[in-house]
């Protein structure tokens, strides 16, 4: 019965906080509204919610989020002397990533996560052939790269989604 | 009222934006490609988004948050529409 | 007490204006479509989120009013940047193609 009135009950909270915040008035008023999009906005999108994988380990997400954090605070600082430095120590290259995980919104949040952190962009995913392409801006090792991504970022996030 | 200090951060701020907006004007100037430009339009976006976020810090006033974040949603969706575009020519599929 | 924070807030008011410089430098410097793309997809990303890390830490240590609404554009900004990068690289790969490595 739950399940069936909150399928996604993590997008439920961020929801209620995301209205708290917006709405910028902790009343009454505004957590009745915020709780009530909450229950709607995933039973009116639950159509195209389908497949989400559930988080099994909630404090390994939390240290993942805290090892990204930190991941683009450093690797910012990294891009960030290499776009001021001479321009030869750009190595730009493409690399092709092999993927464990069947789970195209596992897929996604890898690739999401390697965007965001600096020095490398995911161009396209291919679910199919479990590929990822992605563009570096300085890969000198480029087996090196892909074992870090697979290890740093998938490994975690297929324990955290338990599959 | 800001206080000194701050005072300063927010002025060393807007020439630091003024000077990454000139720059992505330049880009967006020269291209050469069309995704190119669209980059640059993308990044104008986001750094406009500091400009008024700076400047409801300097007035004080939470007025331009909604302003900001309606930015930042028309700015994602036109980049995405433009990408769409260059990918197929058709935006509606 | 209150100027460490005033000074916390100006520290990461000008990083986060010198990120987004540097992410607009590499978008005029950098040779390559490809390469261009690293900058602002991501400099610009951690540079609003500095700046945004700094409204927030005055609205709430100095003005004492716990509204976080900026956090929403970060959270919306780390969401989309992933997105626009995508699309943005899949075009180039449709439009100028594909380097030799």
């Amino acid at each position: 019965m739950l399940r069936r009135l909150l399928p996604h009950p993590l997008l439920s909270i961020g929801i209620l906080l995301l209205w708290l915040v917006l709405a910028r008035a902790y009343t009454l008023n505004s957590l009745l509204f915020g709780l009530l999009l909450g229950v709607a906005l995933p039973l009116l999108t639950a159509a195209f919610l389908t497949d989400l994988p559930r988080v099994h380990k909630p404090l390994k997400a939390l240290l993942f989020f805290l090892i990204v954090c930190r991941d683009i605070i450093v690797a910012n600082w990294e891009v960030a002397l290499l776009v001021l430095g001479p321009l030869h120590r750009i190595e730009p290259r493409f690399v092709t990533v092999p993927l464990s995980t069947s789970d195209p919104f596992i897929a996604t949040l890898v690739g999401s996560v390697v965007s965001l952190t600096p020095g490398t962009v995911t161009v396209d995913i291919d679910m199919e052939q479990r590929l990822m392409l992605v563009h570096g801006l300085r890969i000198t090792d480029a087996a090196g790269t892909i074992a870090g991504i697979k290890a740093r970022y998938e490994a975690p996030l297929m324990e955290i989604f338990g599959c | 009222m800001l206080s000194p200090i701050i005072a300063t951060a927010v002025t060393i701020t807007y020439a630091l934006l003024g000077l990454a907006i000139l720059l992505t004007l330049w880009r967006l100037w020269k291209g050469p490609a069309t995704v190119d430009r669209v980059l640059a339009l993308d990044t104008l976006g986001i750094n406009i988004i500091a400009v008024i976020l700076l400047i409801g810090l300097a007035l004080g006033t939470r007025l331009y948050l909604e302003a900001a974040l309606i930015l930042a949603m028309a700015g994602f969706i036109g980049t995405v529409a433009l990408g769409k575009y260059l990918l197929g020519g058709d935006i509606i599929e | 007490m209150t100027q460490v924070i005033e000074i916390t807030v100006a520290v990461l008011l000008v990083l986060g204006g010198a990120f987004i410089a540097i992410g607009a430098i590499a978008l005029v410097r950098m040779p390559d479509f490809y390469t261009r793309l690293h900058g602002p997809t991501k400099a610009t990303t951690l540079g609003m989120g500095a700046i945004i890390m700094a409204l927030i830490l005055h609205s709430v240590a100095i003005d004492g009013r716990l509204e976080p609404g900026e956090a929403a554009i970060s959270l919306f900004l780390f969401i989309t940047a992933p997105v626009v990068a995508h699309v943005l690289a899949k075009a180039a790969i449709r439009t100028i193609g594909r380097p030799k490595i």
